[in-house]
């Protein structure tokens, strides 16, 4: 049971620092021009943040007790190459589809 | 284009994202609900926070009593890596004003963030103005899914048959969001080295080794992208 105290410190407290990490840099630098290298490196931030934080999730996934699920590895990289190939929709469709195809067939 | 068509243009390239969005935020508010939340502390937590995934951090660790101070650390720690989107978006919309740029901030997702951020630079000639309305577009779309379907979880509050494995969800929509952005050789190499760093990194606590893996990914590319800059010179003569 949690309880009420702390259920609202953390939610406020949350709200609050979740706001002023997304706020920072616009905040802060807003109308400024960033310098180059600062540029440069941004442009990979999509590519840097996702890929790290979704290896972890398919290779040792909570719902499995971080058991290695060799039908969920496939299942990421079906998404990944329709993805690539197709669209969005696709990579969705295709990596939940494959998931789902396989937990059946595999029973 | 117009702003009004920007918007639109936004909220139609979102709408992909509403397929996670849904099940992901009604999965949040069964959750919650199991965990001993009412309905008005369910909606408080979605509508001040919107980041799904710090969201279950903070409530899992209160519902094993681990003190209020170390659970905050642990959500916020998964939440640092929206600094990292806050800068890349500097140079596109860091024009707006401060009460603009303060809402921007609050409705800032993941989902919204690769969207809007790739089309920016699939479309270098848009107005600053068509710029703040394509992400507002974005926005749009995914924060009343995010609060309405948090709240039909809520309501439900019946489990989710686990055999729909939506825990998948997640790692899908991050693998959807992902597979577009890679457009070039630097960024094959920085997405490479996220994934392999993503593991080597995996035991630092407080999700530190995402933020550590995303650095050297992001240091990667960008000195990919420079070394092969230097490299082209070379190939002409």
């Amino acid at each position: 049971m949690i309880s009420d105290t702390a259920f609202w410190a953390l939610t406020i407290c949350l709200g609050i620092g979740t706001f002023l990490i997304r706020f920072s840099f616009l905040g802060l630098f807003g109308g400024r021009t960033l310098p180059d290298w600062a540029l440069l490196h941004l442009k990979y931030v999509g590519v840097a943040v996702f890929p790290a934080l979704v290896t972890p999730l398919v290779l040792w996934p909570e719902a499995t007790g971080g058991v290695t699920d060799p039908v969920r590895v496939i299942a990421a990289l079906a998404a990944f190459v329709i993805g690539m190939r197709v669209s969005v929709v696709g990579a969705i469709v295709a990596g939940m589809g494959t998931l789902y195809a396989l937990q059946f067939l595999l029973g | 284009m117009t702003p009004r068509a920007a918007f639109w243009r936004g909220y139609i390239d979102c709408a992909p994202f509403t397929l996670i969005v849904i099940p992901y935020s009604i999965l949040f508010g069964v959750v919650a609900r199991d965990a001993g939340l009412d309905i008005l502390q369910t909606m408080s937590m979605s509508v001040l926070v919107i980041a799904g995934a710090s969201q279950f951090t903070a409530l899992a660790l209160l519902q094993d009593q681990a003190p209020v101070f170390i659970a905050l650390l642990a959500a916020l720690a998964v939440n640092l890596r929206m600094a990292m989107y806050s800068a890349a978006l500097v140079p596109h919309i860091g024009h707006a004003r401060l009460g603009t740029r303060a809402l921007m901030a609050y409705l800032m997702v993941d989902q919204a963030f690769a969207v809007a951020v790739k089309h920016y630079e699939d479309n270098p000639l848009m107005s600053q103005t068509n710029k703040v309305a394509y992400y507002f577009g974005c926005m749009m779309l995914i924060c009343p899914f995010w609060y309405g379907c948090t709240l039909i979880g809520a309501l439900l509050g019946q489990a989710i048959p686990p055999a729909l494995s939506l825990d998948f969800a997640v790692p899908i929509c991050f693998i959807a969001l992902t597979a577009p952005l890679i457009r070039s050789l630097p960024h094959v190499i920085a997405a490479a080295v996220a994934a392999l760093a993503s593991v080597v990194f995996s035991g630092l606590p407080w999700s530190l080794g995402l933020i550590v893996a995303a650095l050297l990914a992001m240091m990667a590319g960008a000195q990919a992208e420079l070394f092969l800059k230097r490299r082209k010179p070379k190939d002409v003569t």
